[in-house]
């Protein structure tokens, strides 16, 4: 039985050193293979006397069970410590930069037009659009600015032929939408406009973006709220100054010019008024049943003053320098 | 629209400060630009006269001045200005005066001697600078007074942006009237009385045209001294009002339009021919204007005319041949109301803008035509002497004012506020607007000097505008509440925007001009559409195709030393069309540089037509767009393509031609699409999953270098071989094993079925007709 011991402790002493699993399946088969010393001892039970042999062979596999044991842990050791080795090889540096596409970005005017537009339908202004080459009739008269009004020089208008020009607001949209629609209407309407005038603070084209509220009792009141609140939201500025002044426009009765308060002055941030009655007639609204407001904003003030933005051509020369600020 | 405020202040002064008046005009809508002070702040400078000049004793460019500034005793002076000398009269600045930049003026010692104050220049009063030295005033400059109340400097002048309805406030007695209307403020009118003939002539005058002429006051004053000086108070207003001041009679003539906003004319009656006429132009008439522009007229020109020619463009501009000069003797004065239609637009044809067009244009107060040729014909015999004539006043038919009616309900509906009538009839008697009041109704005829008030939203502004704008609340309106339509079957232009801002696009906003050449040669347009009055060549016509401003734009940035550039642009391009013009949204983009950004992961691949394929593929995704090899004149013949979906065109795509490419180290990629194509979807309508697993097999065959990818997948797509789900290219090989002038293209080949899962048999039936279809396009199975 001492033989026995030894096997043990030979075992267990050899497993503890080997450090491969090769290795390790090599020392096992040296007492549990065929020719494995343990195995003899198995097979040398025959030898002993039918007393014996329960309690000698229950001693054997006691062993043998501490030798498979042993060897289990030893495996799972090295297991272990294999793939702690695998895992440490294969460790990443990662701060390396991600790989692959990266992302552009949106024109701040189209920024700006995305959030003016959000915060309308919000209100539920719908959206629509219309040409830029206009027709003489719906950039004027149908606006109530008949040939040869002043108003019309003041316009700078750029001119395709006599009857179409390239339009210098986005008033029109105004007309075609009421010819195809009937009220209540409420629509914005976004887009280029020209105007034949190119300096620091003036470019050739330009955006604005009309609004449009038609309906049985809308009034100046009303006109006043809609336009604060949005200026007020769009600045996120809660306590913003918002001032309506007397004005005209051809197609707006009364009229106002919008100003808010900024850097203690006030800045002129767009124009607009009661849709006057004549322009209702063109578009055979009622205007005893109906009555409308419409305002009209200049984009790039508003995308200037959002975003500190001085020189207005800026945003036309395609400067990757200056667009990648907006993304 | 310029005017003194001091002026203004003779005839209303309400107690308000400048800024407080220049507040209340802006708030009732006459915009004050610009407000300045005439003269900086200064004090301690008196009018004086120089007496002596002598050399100073120890200083070249110094004298030693003595100076009479009306006291007993004179001032010695030194000073250095080269124009000094005895007998001028000059500001001088006394011993405590503080002049502009807080300079101080002390008792000083100049080389030695004693200097008791200081000659000024203009630059040395913050003035603007005429000339070098002391600034001369007048010979008959009262000494010893202070410059400020000499010179009136203590005023301001302010500048409104006059709006095209106001043309009533065109004159300092519409803007007292305005001012008067606003504050409560009593009004000092000037009193204008008849001057009495004095001499029996009178000028004949006939209105041809009575609609565009209804009114024409005229009279002869002789025997004037046209060589008269128009006095200072004059000259300063119409100075502190833009106008230049040019001879005593034409200063008259624009003082009275810048006084009552009347544009008057006088001629000189000797250079007139018969009586006058006050027709329309015969067509091809020529007239040699004031500012020495001839004109040829035709029917559309009311002139005024003598006899034998026109003499003037009637409320524009008179003529240089019956123009007043110094040698005068004899005026014809002529105040007339045109009507606004006989004139609007006319000045413009000409290239011209001038004070009388832009009165007579939006409309003149018709009621004080008379009143305007007395208050001149006054100042001439004041200023100039002469005797008047009997005046002559001829009417054609005279502007009607219809009664408006005004209803109380109305102004609070449209207003959204609540007023009480005695508010709206106050503010009508302010405003001078007469009215009869019937319960509800005011029944308002518009005064003469009004052209703006035509209907009852007219009157809504007025009362509204003297109400103050700042006095009607905002108010968040009610609303019934719908749901705005929102289609599944269009995609936003947004959304296509994110998506490309996703493939590493940036947006660029650029100008819809374009340049003839670039329309031509880049974008292929024989037959862009015009401007007729472009700002610079280069930007004269339309843009038919986004690509230029794309090129421009990368140009631009290839020049600051950008080394990868990935644009786009959504927006309208424009062509002649069968009714008119056609506007186009497109969506371009364009390439240049690496693929991917320069990174430690990926080697500097230049970016190629594939590349961008695969972003134009997924603009479009989930549809499957088709692309043609088409010739374009942007782009290199062997790598464009025409774009095509459902059968339709729908743009284009191609790598520049190396023409275009010029001195770009890299070759650039674009693409053009039609917006309308990117913007449509379908509904989904499911259909059923299959039950089995797909079977792959992969075809590989060899073609010849030529053959397109394409020609064989429809091949083999048109063999309608049974099971086949999908048919994709998966390689492209040239190299080892294939033989020059070939290529090896390998497809991959799904088949299924919804129900069961195939056999052996079906399989090799289906592929066996697809490789057919292979060999029947020259393809060889590589086996």
């Amino acid at each position: 039985m001492e033989e026995l011991q030894q096997i043990l402790d030979q075992a267990l002493a050899q497993f503890s050193k080997i450090s491969d699993e090769d290795h390790l399946e090599q020392a096992k088969a040296r007492y549990l293979g065929r020719d494995g010393s343990l195995t003899a001892m198995l097979k040398g039970l025959g030898k002993l006397s039918a007393e014996e042999r329960p309690k000698a062979g229950a001693r054997i596999n006691q062993v043998k069970q501490a030798i498979e044991a042993a060897l289990q842990e030893r495996r799972d050791a090295l297991g272990q410590a294999k793939m702690a080795a695998r895992l440490a090889a294969e460790s990443l540096d990662v701060t390396l930069p991600g790989r692959g596409m990266g992302s552009g970005g949106l024109h701040p005017i189209t920024r700006t037009l995305k959030r003016i537009e959000q915060l309308f339908h919000s209100l539920g202004f719908a959206t629509t659009e219309g040409p830029e080459i206009e027709h003489d009739f719906y950039n004027f008269t149908a606006l109530n600015i008949p040939e040869h009004h002043p108003a019309r020089a003041m316009h700078d208008t750029f001119y395709i032929d006599p009857n179409h020009v390239l339009r210098t607001h986005t008033s029109p949209v105004q007309v075609h939408y009421m010819q195809e629609n009937k009220p209540p209407l409420k629509i914005i309407s976004a887009g280029r406009v020209y105007r034949v005038d190119s300096d620091a603070t003036h470019s050739p084209m330009f955006h604005q973006v009309e609004g449009l509220w038609v309906d049985e009792e809308v009034s100046f009141a009303n006109l006043k709220g809609v336009v604060q609140d949005f200026l007020q939201r769009f600045f996120e500025q809660d306590d913003l100054e918002v001032r309506f002044r007397p004005s005209f426009f051809p197609f707006t009765e009364p009229s106002a010019e919008m100003d808010m308060s900024w850097r203690g002055g006030w800045l002129e941030i767009g124009g607009c008024g009661m849709v006057h009655p004549n322009v209702l007639k063109h578009v055979d609204i009622d205007s005893e049943k109906y009555l409308g407001f419409a305002f009209g904003l200049g984009v790039e003030r508003l995308a200037m003053l959002r975003y500190g933005v001085n020189d207005l051509r800026q945003f036309y020369e395609s400067d990757l320098r200056f667009l990648k600020q907006f993304n | 629209m310029k005017f003194s405020e001091n002026w203004l202040r003779t005839w209303v002064n309400p107690d308000l400060t400048s800024e407080e008046l220049s507040h209340l005009l802006t708030m009732a809508g006459l915009e004050v630009e610009a407000m300045e002070r005439v003269a900086p702040a200064f004090s301690g400078v008196v009018v004086a006269e120089v007496l002596s000049v002598e050399k100073h004793p120890d200083a070249d460019r110094l004298n030693v001045c003595r100076v009479n500034v009306g006291e007993a005793e004179p001032l010695a002076i030194v000073c250095g200005a080269p124009n000094v000398k005895a007998g001028i009269r000059v500001p001088c600045a006394r011993i405590g005066a503080v002049l502009p930049n807080d300079f101080r003026i002390r008792q000083a010692k100049v080389r030695g001697i004693e200097s008791f104050g200081m000659l000024c220049s203009s630059k040395e009063l913050g003035l603007p600078e005429e000339s070098d030295g002391l600034l001369i005033l007048p010979g008959d400059a009262p000494v010893g007074e202070d410059l400020r109340r000499y010179l009136d400097f203590d005023d301001h002048l302010y500048t409104l942006k006059l709006t095209p309805n106001r043309s009533d406030c065109s004159g300092i007695a519409g803007i007292a009237r305005e001012v008067a209307a606003l504050t409560g403020c009593g009004i000092h009118p000037i009193s204008v009385a008849d001057t009495p003939a004095a001499l029996s002539d009178r000028m004949e005058v006939r209105i041809d045209d009575k609609a565009a002429c209804p009114l024409y006051c005229g009279r002869l004053v002789k025997g004037i001294n046209a060589n008269a000086k128009t006095p200072a108070w004059m000259q300063r207003r119409l100075e502190r009002s833009g106008v230049r001041s040019i001879s005593a009679v034409v200063d008259i003539t624009n003082y009275v339009m810048m006084e009552f906003g009347q544009p008057m004319h006088a001629f000189d009656a000797d250079k007139l021919s018969g009586g006058i006429t006050v027709r329309r132009a015969t067509n091809g008439e020529s007239l040699r204007l004031l500012n020495d522009q001839s004109v040829t007229l035709d029917e559309q020109v009311l002139v005024i005319a003598d006899q034998k020619r026109a003499l003037a463009l009637a409320g524009i501009m008179g003529g240089q041949d019956s123009s007043v000069g110094d040698d005068t003797k004899n005026v014809f004065l002529e105040a007339a109301y045109f009507n606004p239609d006989a004139i609007a637009g006319r000045a413009r044809r000409f290239g011209l803008a001038t004070d009388s067009s832009f009165r007579f244009e939006r409309g003149v107060d018709f009621a004080a035509t008379r009143k305007c040729l007395e208050r001149a014909t006054q100042l001439i015999i004041e200023i100039c002497g002469g005797q008047a004539c009997e005046a002559t006043e001829i009417s054609g038919t005279m502007p009607v004012r219809e009664p408006i009616t005004l209803r109380a309900s109305r102004v609070c509906r449209v207003l959204g506020i609540t007023l009480e009538t005695d508010r709206i009839a106050s503010i009508l008697e302010r405003l001078k607007l007469g009215f009869k009041p019937d319960g509800d109704l005011f029944i308002v005829t518009p005064p003469s000097f009004r052209h703006d008030l035509e209907i009852e939203a007219d009157l809504i502004e007025e009362v509204a505008r003297l109400h103050g704008y700042e006095n009607i609340p905002a108010i968040s309106p009610h609303a019934r509440l719908t749901m705005l339509p929102d289609s599944e079957t269009v995609r936003s232009i947004s959304g296509i925007k994110q998506k490309l801002v996703e493939r590493d696009y940036q947006e660029i906003v650029s100008l819809s001009f374009s340049d003839l050449d670039t329309e031509r040669t880049l974008s292929g347009n024989a037959d862009p559409v015009h401007l007729q009055n472009p700002i610079a060549s280069n930007l004269s016509v339309m843009r038919s195709s986004l690509l230029g401003g794309l090129l421009a734009a990368l140009r631009f940035n290839l020049n600051r030393r950008q080394a990868r550039v990935r644009l786009f642009e959504a927006g309208a391009c424009f062509s002649r069309s069968d009714n008119g013009y056609a506007q186009n949204e497109r969506v371009s983009g364009i390439a240049y540089g690496s693929r991917m950004q320069e990174q430690w992961g990926a080697k500097p691949v230049p970016v190629d037509f594939y590349d961008v394929k695969a972003d134009v593929e997924a603009l479009l995704f989930p549809s499957v767009p088709e692309f043609l090899p088409a010739p374009h004149p942007a782009f290199h013949p062997g790598r464009s393509a025409e774009i095509f979906c459902g059968g339709r065109s729908i743009g284009w795509m191609g790598e520049l031609h190396p023409n275009w490419q010029q001195d770009m180290p890299q070759a650039c990629i674009l693409f053009e699409l039609d917006a309308d194509a990117l913007m449509k979807a379908d509904v989904p309508h499911l259909e059923e999953v299959a039950k089995s697993l797909p079977v792959r097999r992969d075809l590989a065959v060899l073609v010849d270098e030529h053959v397109q990818a394409k020609d064989l997948a429809d091949a083999m797509r048109e063999a309608k071989a049974p099971y086949v789900q999908e048919i994709t290219l998966f390689d492209v090989y040239r190299g080892t094993g294939v033989a020059q002038g070939k290529k090896s293209l390998a497809f991959r080949v799904l088949l299924q079925d919804t129900q069961k899962t195939l056999n052996e048999g079906e399989i090799e039936q289906s592929i066996a007709l697809l490789v057919d279809a292979l060999n029947n396009k020259g393809a060889q199975l590589r086996m």
